[in-house]
């Protein structure tokens, strides 16, 4: 059905937009920008900041673009004299209620409403300061989020993104009036609720009411500690999104001056999560596999299928809240970040000679809930914390300023060896569908003996921003140890976003689905949508960073984890074979049920 | 199964499991119970497949939904401008004369909590005072002492 078009006038500017289209959108498409803080292009229109206000013609009040659909005749003005006004005085009214110590916040410099406030030129104490003393109580009490109620302008994106994209509520609006604020149940702190860590609400916040609790001091002094080897790991959606941070445009592919700026930043050794990811899909690939057999030949009724991924830590903590009943169909495979710092403080530690203790393993990642992953008591299997630092993309960028390295003039240079080799199947890992198109490529393979039947090893139906997708691939002519799976119809689904993921549960727990494998990630558009990534986000900026990740893989030699050299070499001399008896002291893991209520 | 656990089941039941039960069940709690407790709040959310924070959303978004305890007998002095230029201060001075409570407590034996509300749409017979549903008109602190004295024989003081 195709729509109406409506005609109207913007700045005195004829335009022609279809039926139900905001104003905003419509002054958009003339090039007139309209300032908005609750607005986001991820969520629902709430409309209750108001700077977006613009004068109509013939209305008593001003309208809220980002909440008023365009209708036939109208006239629009985005720039009079009373606009100008009323949203100054919107903007000193929000920073009456705010706390605008704006040099000693985390946010300072990239705060929307600071931008907003400088650019509109507010006056000094127009108002009164109505800040409560009791709101500068920050909660910390979460390893991976911060949330400031002062700093909060109740615009609620943070609720909406917690309830509309992950389906979680761990925030909503409480009270009302001036009593109105952002808050868990009964004001439990955020570690105590049921919160997935995921950062979604960080990615969003226009102010510094919610940021990832940061560890940069931590990493320096660590850095500045002769007595400290200090290894970094970087995940594969950092290195598509961290020049946006940077002053490049999103879609930049900034690999080779990320080990660069690692190296000079004082790292002594530049390794990549990578690795563990070519290593994850061998585990897991095996591990499915061998659920697989036992379901088919023994028959076995209790094997826990369909086998889910668990390599996204918020999805990991919000199966554990919401469907702890299908605990056991998650891999029990460790995420790459918690392979790596157990490997890097046993295998690698060994072959350096250097001792475990005085090993810092850094992580940077796209993430907020890694920094609840490191913490996690079952992620100490190296006799020491695996991981001792997680860091997200956006705070390496703090660091790479702070060094006051010049970051568009730094040579490529190649990760350290071992641990630092990797293939293109472990890059995608950073988008989602990348986790199942790795375990496909490298599964298919193992059976048949033949390469995965998609031109160019790219698995298509896996890929792209559709919430749920499915697939069915075929297994034909397989090798005779693995004929148990001839002809079989291998069915797999993959979701992003925790909306999605409760979907395809509720699904799965009805008896409705079936599928063999599936693939979640906590983040719309999987990592490269993380918590941790640069802000700001939005569907078009993550189609550039997923577009990043299949250029870098389709740039890779190898693309198929099984080839990864350095991975064969680690079976050979230390884990033996894949889910051997050191693979899952090391590598693999067990979940907790948590409450829901 | 506790109490409350029953109390919500119950409610449910009556009002349905969607999203907009979640009022009337809120509702139909604070009559039986006074106050929506920690538990009780969860309960519901359970039942109704909602977030906790939600629910607690809910409840503190409106004044008569409580999540403090509260007294048997809910007593409400409207403080909006009509009713305080009427004389609601002596009111609320003599209601806590009696009951030995300031505005927000609650007695010890928990049959009174005493508080204010905003306008109650009684402006032209103020001042006014509510007793959990009962609206009372055209108080004096005489009156109101006579009305708190009423309920506290009725519930066998």
């Amino acid at each position: 059905m195709s729509k109406y078009l409506v005609n109207l006038k913007i700045n005195n500017i004829p335009v022609s937009v279809e039926e139900g289209t905001s104003i905003l959108e419509a002054a958009k498409k003339l090039n007139f920008s309209i300032p908005t803080l609750c607005n986001h292009p991820d969520l629902t229109v709430a409309g209750n900041c108001r700077v977006c206000v613009v004068e109509v013609k013939g209305a008593k009040l001003l309208a809220a673009a980002c909440a008023t659909p365009v209708s036939e005749g109208m006239d629009v003005s985005t720039n009079s004299q009373k606009v100008r006004t009323s949203r100054k005085h919107i903007i000193e009214l929000l920073l009456a209620e705010h706390n605008s110590d704006c040099t000693k916040c985390f946010k300072n410099g990239h705060c929307e409403l600071q931008d907003l406030s400088s650019e509109y030129r507010v006056g000094d104490h127009v108002f009164l300061d109505l800040v409560k003393p009791k709101d500068k109580i920050q909660d910390i009490s979460s390893p991976s989020i911060v949330k400031d109620d002062s700093k909060c302008i109740r615009c609620q994106r943070c609720v909406r993104t917690c309830t509309e994209l992950q389906s979680v509520s761990a925030l909503a609006v409480i009270n009302k009036g001036d009593q109105q604020k952002i808050s868990t149940f009964l004001s439990k702190s955020l570690h105590d609720v049921v919160c997935t860590n995921c950062g979604q609400c960080i990615n969003r916040c226009p102010t510094g009411a919610l940021t990832e609790h940061n560890y940069i001091e931590e990493v320096w002094n660590a850095l500045y500690n002769p007595n400290k080897f200090v290894v970094v790991q970087t995940a594969p959606a950092v290195r598509v999104a961290l020049a946006e941070d940077l002053g490049f445009e999103p879609g930049m592919r900034v690999t080779g001056k990320l080990v660069s700026v690692l190296k000079k930043i004082g790292f002594n050794k530049v390794l990549d999560t990578n690795f563990t990811a070519d290593l994850t899909i061998i585990e897991e690939g095996t591990e499915l596999l061998k659920r697989l057999k036992k379901a088919l030949v023994d028959k076995d009724e209790n094997v826990a299928l369909p086998m889910m991924t668990s390599c996204s830590p918020g999805w990991i903590k919000f199966q554990e809240h919401l469907f702890p009943s299908l605990l056991n169909n998650l891999s029990t495979c460790k995420s790459p970040q918690q392979m790596f710092g157990a490997l890097a403080k046993t295998y690698y530690a060994d072959k350096i000679n250097v001792k475990a203790q005085d090993m810092v393993v850094v992580s940077i990642m796209p993430c907020t809930a890694k920094k609840f992953e490191a913490g996690r008591p079952e992620m100490r299997d190296s006799g020491y914390q695996d991981v001792d630092y997680v860091l997200t993309t956006r705070e390496l960028a703090m660091m790479v300023k702070q060094a006051g390295i010049d970051f568009h003039k730094l040579e490529d240079e190649q990760y350290d060896s071992i641990l630092g080799e990797s293939t293109g199947a472990a890059v995608i890992f950073g988008a989602t569908g990348g986790v199942m198109e790795a375990a496909l490529r490298t599964v298919y393979e193992i059976v048949t003996g033949r390469e995965v039947p998609f031109t160019n090893l790219n698995i298509i139906p896996v890929r792209g921003m559709e919430g749920v997708k499915e697939a069915t691939i075929k297994i034909k002519n397989v090798k005779p140890e693995w004929s148990f799976l001839e002809g079989v119809n291998l069915n797999v689904a993959v979701a992003h976003g925790l909306v999605n993921a409760k979907l395809l549960m509720e699904k799965v727990k009805s008896g409705e689905a079936n599928y063999h494998f599936i693939e979640i990630m906590g983040c719309p558009g999987g990592c490269l949508g993380g918590g941790g990534q640069p802000i700001p986000t939005s569907p078009e900026i993550r189609k550039k960073r997923a577009e990043a990740i299949y250029a870098e893989d389709a740039s890779m030699t190898l693309r198929k984890s099984h080839e990864n050299p350095e991975v064969t070499e680690i079976y050979k001399e230390f884990l033996g074979e894949a889910n051997s008896h050191k693979a899952h002291d090391l590598l693999h893991t067990h979940y907790k049920v948590r409450k829901r209520y | 199964m506790s109490k409350i656990d029953l109390l919500v089941k119950g409610l449910v039941e009556q009002h349905g499991k969607t999203r907009n039960s979640l009022m009337p069940v809120l509702q139909g709690l604070v009559q039986q119970e006074r106050f929506l407790s920690e538990e009780a709040m969860l309960v519901v959310a359970r039942e109704l497949d909602l977030a906790a924070a939600e629910v607690y959303g809910t409840a503190s978004f409106y004044t008569f939904l409580d999540t403090v305890p509260r007294g048997k007998n809910i007593v409400r002095v409207c403080k909006t401008i009509t009713c305080h230029m009427k004389g609601k201060e002596d009111i609320v001075n003599a209601i806590e004369n009696t009951l030995k409570i300031r505005t927000g407590e609650t007695t010890h034996d928990k049959k009174f909590t005493l508080l204010t509300a905003n306008c109650l749409g009684w402006c032209h017979k103020g001042p006014v005072m509510l007793v959990n549903d009962e609206i009372y008109p055209d108080l004096t602190p005489q009156k109101a002492i006579e009305i708190i004295e009423e309920y506290a024989t009725l519930n066998g003081h």
